[in-house]
């Protein structure tokens, strides 16, 4: 099973963007499940929502709090919330930031994990350019695809067609198709680096 | 056809193809998201003939359902928490006069102090009512209790609220597999009232009944739930010819048959048990799980049959009745009133508090080596407890409890689980 715990504050489509993700691994013949942290949504308030992926059906009914995957929508969270609460040794970081890690002051704690794991997009600058409004969950799980592997973009874009109409879907396909290319010419780059 | 969607939208479709006429509903979270989907259904003319109609209140909505079901009209809708409380009496006047409407319960806690998260205190105060009461495990599961629930509502002659663990379940996204219209037309029969106000054949219904008959009368409220205990397993067998899955039923096992130490509960808390089980399997435990689906009728023989081997019995309920205790339990006790096995009462997920593997499992190691309680309040923090109990002694103007404690535990803004 893999568990992808997603952050960021009331507005931004958090609850949405977990909700697509299960629909892009439905689509691909997996097993998933999504759910929000339940709180009273408000706007900019922190919210959290949770999607567990697996082969076989999904039983489990507790938050994720050992997730293999982050997504962190807002990185003014990393200050006022432990997102990085349980994450595994050897787990995926995928930040909405125009920044670095380094940037963002996490160059040590990130230093256990596995760099090609780490990740960062500027997610709302193609929101903002593609659909016209800062809702970046449309683009971080085209990232997302190309992180792990886990779902394909093709799902990730059928995912956003089931959930939106006409022009925002139209538009939010083509900010997850951009973080898509973005993420694999990152990887693209770190081979040629390591090589 | 299997489709990846919330809980409350595989709800709202299952009841459409259940071609109800009449759905009124007031809003409460978690259920909102139902009705709303029904209401698109209606206002698009995609569920037809069926009225929509806005209340001004939970009592109304079920007023106006009583008045439906009487008219004739095959009559739905679903409410949570204080909205139940708001309709009791009229809860009570659904069954007290046989009408066969269906409610969906999207469990939530009762206030005060106010919470919107899940527990089953709200339908658990209506375990008297007269009603049918059903426990979904999974959206799969509500979907079809729903499709069976209209048939065993109008076969008996008596409502049947469908209760699913709200939020947990209604807006969790979930493969569900939807069944065809003609499934479903197959498996539930037109509308026909045992009795209905009829202008052609006039009778009154809800008449004033004195000492010389109210017994009789809610005797025989009793049994129909009585003969509820044997219709179900009937239309769940029907069930699985028509759709090709089993739902329903009085109780659920789960690798129960060799298991010493057998845990009970009801709605979707039973998967994480299920996990849990598994995990204690693993580890040479023998362990195992039964799920209550009807609650009301209380499965009293079914569970007396499945629970004869165990030595010990774990009920994890979501509700607990203040000043004795476990409800589910004190039910699970009687039905095993001259056996010797302990029943044992664990108080968990109050509120929304979740409910993970790592605490059952501990419970469960506990109950296993018989250092369990008779009663236990699952993750339970006693510095909280103790610190207003304290401030109590101390402090004669000790301050409201819940601001206290929301004061001495801090923000919980940063919490994730």
């Amino acid at each position: 099973m893999f568990e992808v715990r997603i952050h960021g504050r009331g507005g931004q489509g958090v609850v949405t963007g977990a909700e697509m993700l299960s629909v892009a691994a439905f689509l691909g013949g997996k097993h998933a499940q999504a759910f929000p942290s339940f709180g009273s949504e408000r706007t900019g308030a922190p919210v959290v929502a949770f999607c567990r992926i697996a082969d076989s059906p999904i039983r489990l009914r507790e938050p994720i709090m050992a997730p293999d995957a982050l997504i962190i929508q807002d990185p003014t969270l990393l200050h006022q919330v432990d997102v990085f609460s349980g994450l595994k040794p050897d787990g995926y970081i995928l930040i909405n930031t125009a920044k670095t890690f380094e940037a963002l002051g996490l160059s040590d704690f990130v230093k256990g994990f596995r760099p090609e794991r780490l990740l960062t997009v500027p997610a709302t600058e193609l929101a903002l350019k593609h659909v016209g409004r800062p809702l970046p969950n449309a683009a971080l799980l085209g990232a997302f695809a190309a992180l792990g592997g886990l779902i394909t973009i093709d799902a990730v874009c059928s995912a956003i067609e089931s959930r939106f109409d006409g022009v925002v879907a139209r538009g939010n396909v083509a900010a997850a198709a951009e973080a898509y290319r973005i993420v694999l010419e990152q990887e693209h780059l770190a081979e040629i680096h390591h090589a | 056809m299997l489709e990846q969607c919330e809980g409350s939208h595989a709800v709202a479709v299952a009841v459409a193809m259940c071609r109800p006429e009449v759905i009124c509903a007031y809003p409460i979270s978690p259920q909102t998201h139902i009705v709303e989907g029904l209401g698109e259904m209606v206002k698009d003319g995609s569920l037809e003939p069926c009225e929509f109609i806005n209340v001004e209140s939970e009592f109304a909505a079920m007023s106006v359902a009583i008045g439906a079901s009487a008219a004739g009209a095959r009559a739905y809708t679903a409410t949570a928490s204080q909205g139940l409380l708001f309709m009791a009496e009229a809860v009570y006047n659904a069954s007290g006069l046989g009408l066969p409407i269906v409610m969906t319960v999207a469990n939530r806690a009762i206030g005060a102090p106010i919470n919107i998260w899940n527990d089953h205190t709200d339908s658990m105060t209506m375990r008297d009512a007269g009603w049918i009461q059903l426990f979904a495990e999974s959206n799969q599961a509500a979907l079809d209790l729903h499709i069976q629930a209209f048939r065993i509502a109008e076969e008996l002659s008596l409502p049947v609220m469908v209760c699913m663990d709200g939020f947990i379940l209604t807006h969790a996204f979930e493969r569900v597999d939807l069944p065809e219209q003609a499934q479903v037309d197959r498996f539930l029969p037109p509308y026909a009232p045992r009795q209905v106000l009829d202008p052609n054949e006039p009778v009154s219904i809800g008449a004033m009944v004195g000492p010389e008959a109210f017994t009789e009368v809610r005797y025989l409220a009793h049994a129909k739930q009585l003969q509820a205990l044997e219709l179900m397993p009937l239309v769940a067998q029907e069930f699985r010819q028509v759709f090709g899955r089993d739902a329903g039923g009085l109780i659920s096992s789960y690798r129960s048959d060799d298991a010493d130490t057998i845990v009970i509960a009801l709605g979707s808390v039973l998967g994480t048990i299920k996990d849990t089980v598994d995990d204690l399997r693993d580890a040479g435990h023998r362990i195992g799980a039964i799920g209550i689906t009807s609650f009301r009728p209380f499965p009293i023989a079914a569970l007396r049959s499945a629970l004869s081997q165990a030595q010990r019995v774990v009920v994890v309920e979501k509700c607990f009745a203040v000043g004795i205790g476990g409800i589910v339990s004190r039910d699970v006790r009687m039905a095993l009133r001259d056996r010797p096995q302990p029943v044992l009462a664990v108080v968990a997920g109050l509120g929304g508090r979740a409910i993970t593997k790592r605490s059952l499992q501990r419970l469960f190691l506990d109950a296993m080596a018989d250092k369990l309680e008779s009663l236990t309040f699952l993750d339970l923090d006693w510095s909280i407890v103790n610190r207003v109990l304290e401030r109590e002694k101390n402090q004669r103007r000790s301050g409201p409890v819940a601001e206290g404690v929301l004061r001495d535990v801090g923000s919980v803004a940063s919490r994730i689980g």
